[in-house]
């Protein structure tokens, strides 16, 4: 079961504010879900080499030609808040 | 000072040279390519796609020159190739990468373990690379008011990033490095190298221990250090105030710190995330790279010669002196244009060595003087050679040649051109010579008198006085010859 502490940590990353009552709804999902996907930590994979992929391809490389890439205005034009050819959002203060 | 020392490691982003970016199609925008001031930059987010723009359901495509752009970066830096190789997603959240994760390598790096030679005074030092990997730029954030506007041109561009071991000491091992990393990778195409575009940044990792304490203090990294000088002062900076903590028996902590260029201090930056907080995991979207042996040597012998190499074949080829070395091997166009003169002067019997005197001399001077680069150099090296080649033969004298040089430079014309056009032949003709000495002499009874009592010094001004009435075009060897013959004899 994670703690309080280990659910407000992980929706920081994400950025989600979780009020306590959240925390607790969201803790015990999360925990269950972890506890389903550690099933697979029964089997035996000593024989089975790690593997980064499922994918059965290797090497699929583009040639380093240029191509025209999408319009500045359909580049914003999903964008709710547009200034000066760029998207806008409010400021991260760091 | 030396009652501590410090370890030093380094992390340099280096932007490929690539037309594309690195997992979609989009053109690198031009002030990243270091394209020089006439290209005008792209309009903020005309060069992005789908993919860069990180749009769902969109698919990436890893660019083959970056790739081999890194093994090449890899294997001049002596690094172990792994025969397979991958893409991992680093996470995090923040408002210039729009995927919510940087693609980047940490698991399988297509380099490791290498290691680069660098020279301090005259102690050569081995630095060891811990990892040489391909990751993505982000976009570019630009902040207003309370708001941040945000250019994804940037985003997806291809970046390698050279990781060395704890291995410096001082910051002059520090600018040898970033100095000796930018020329290798300038050497091979593989990097501009123009800092003013950002094409190479770095982070420095910081840390001192008493002399002759076995452990080692705690690690501070300084972070987005967008020039040498930038990196060098924040190191200086960086080590000096470790100390003064250390003496003052404050600890030190390990953090992260920013540079304040102005300010010229190092501090504390808010720790965003831990490694762990990244979730580094394979990324799905991209299949893995097997590197056989072939694809290794095929790119192997693809490989330009390298810095190290050309010094040492510079000795033994032209036995230059290693500072003259130093100063011709600095760029691959100084190096390849000194080449190109010293062949030429083998057909017109001018040596290496005096044409690296010209190269490293007058045409360097003219170039900064231009704020030129050899490259752009109007003066063909074989013209070069011919024009010392007159010099010899004594058809002009230094001076001349110098003008001359200077005329080539700026018009672009043959030296033998300027030299007939503007009438700047030498005059080594003894009798035109002889009969000018005995004006000169007439002209200056008060010196003919100084220089019969003793005063043998005004030689000079009398040569002088021959140069002047031919306006600089007389061999002065022959007028001064000329003039202490009849000096003596009168
Ligand atoms: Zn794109």
């Amino acid at each position: 079961m994670l703690t309080p502490e280990e659910v407000g940590h992980i929706a920081g990353l994400a950025r989600l504010g979780l009020s306590p009552e959240e925390i607790q709804t969201f803790g015990k999902q999360l925990s269950a879900i972890l506890d389903y996907a550690h099933t697979l930590a029964r089997l035996d994979t000593e024989q089975v080499a790690p593997t980064a992929t499922v994918l059965a391809l290797e090497n699929v490389l583009a040639p380093d030609r240029a191509e025209p890439s999408l319009s500045q205005e359909d580049a914003l034009a999903n964008s709710p808040q547009v200034q000066d050819g760029q998207f806008r959002v409010t400021a991260i203060m760091e | 000072m030396s009652d501590y020392e410090t370890v030093i490691g380094i992390e340099t982003h280096a932007q490929l040279c690539t037309a594309s970016k690195m997992f979609c199609r989009c053109q690198v925008p031009a002030s990243a390519v270091g394209g020089g001031d006439s290209q005008q930059p792209s309009p903020p987010n005309s060069l992005v796609c789908p993919v860069c723009l990180g749009m769902p359901g969109a698919l990436p495509v890893a660019n083959r020159q970056a790739v081999e752009q890194v093994l090449i970066a890899a294997l001049a830096l002596n690094c172990r190739i792994p025969e397979r190789s991958w893409f991992d997603r680093k996470n995090y959240h923040y408002p210039d990468l729009p995927k919510g994760y940087q693609i980047s390598q940490s698991q399988s790096p297509l380099g490791r373990n290498g290691w680069i030679d660098i020279q301090v005074d005259a102690t050569i030092k081995r630095i060891a690379i811990s990892d040489v990997h391909l990751e993505e730029d982000t976009g570019k954030l630009t902040h207003v008011g309370g708001s941040s506007l945000i250019d994804f041109n940037r985003s997806g561009v291809p970046l390698m990033e050279i990781v060395t071991a704890p291995d410096m000491s001082s910051v002059d091992e520090v600018r040898e490095y970033a100095l000796e990393l930018r020329r290798l990778l300038r050497y091979l195409g593989l990097c501009s190298g123009n800092m003013e575009q950002g094409a190479m940044r770095f982070e420095a990792n910081v840390s001192i221990r008493p002399q002759g304490s076995s452990t080692l203090g705690a690690r501070v990294e300084i972070k987005n250090l967008n020039s040498f000088r930038a990196l060098l002062r924040s190191v200086e900076y960086e080590i000096e105030r470790q100390q003064r903590a250390l003496q003052q028996g404050l600890p030190i902590d390990r953090e992260t710190r920013g540079w304040d260029e102005e300010k010229g201090v190092t501090y504390v930056q808010r720790s965003k995330e831990t490694a762990e907080d990244y979730r580094y995991f394979p990324e799905p979207d991209l299949p893995v790279l097997e590197i056989d042996t072939v694809w290794v040597e095929r790119l192997r012998q693809q490989m330009a010669e390298l810095p190290q190499q050309r010094r040492t074949r510079f000795a033994s080829q032209y036995g230059l002196s290693p500072y003259e070395i130093a100063l011709l091997t600095e760029d691959r166009d100084t190096a390849e244009y000194f080449e190109a003169a010293a062949n030429a002067g083998r057909e017109l019997d001018i040596s290496p060595k005096v044409a690296a005197n010209w190269i490293t001399g007058d045409l360097f001077g003219l170039l900064n003087a231009a704020h030129r680069d050899i490259g752009d150099v109007r003066i063909p090296p074989r013209q070069l050679v011919e024009l010392l080649a007159l010099l010899a033969e004594n058809a002009i004298n230094i001076p001349t040649a110098k003008h001359v040089l200077r005329v080539m430079f700026e018009t672009g014309q043959a030296p033998k051109e300027i030299v007939v056009a503007e009438g700047l032949g030498q005059i080594a003709d003894r009798d035109r010579l002889a009969s000018l000495a005995d004006s000169v002499l007439d002209a200056h009874p008060d010196i003919v008198a100084q220089y019969k009592g003793g005063k043998q010094t005004v030689l000079r001004f009398l040569v002088g006085q021959v140069m002047k009435a031919t306006q600089g075009r007389a061999d002065p060897q022959l007028a001064s010859q000329l003039l202490e013959e009849k000096l003596r004899s009168a």
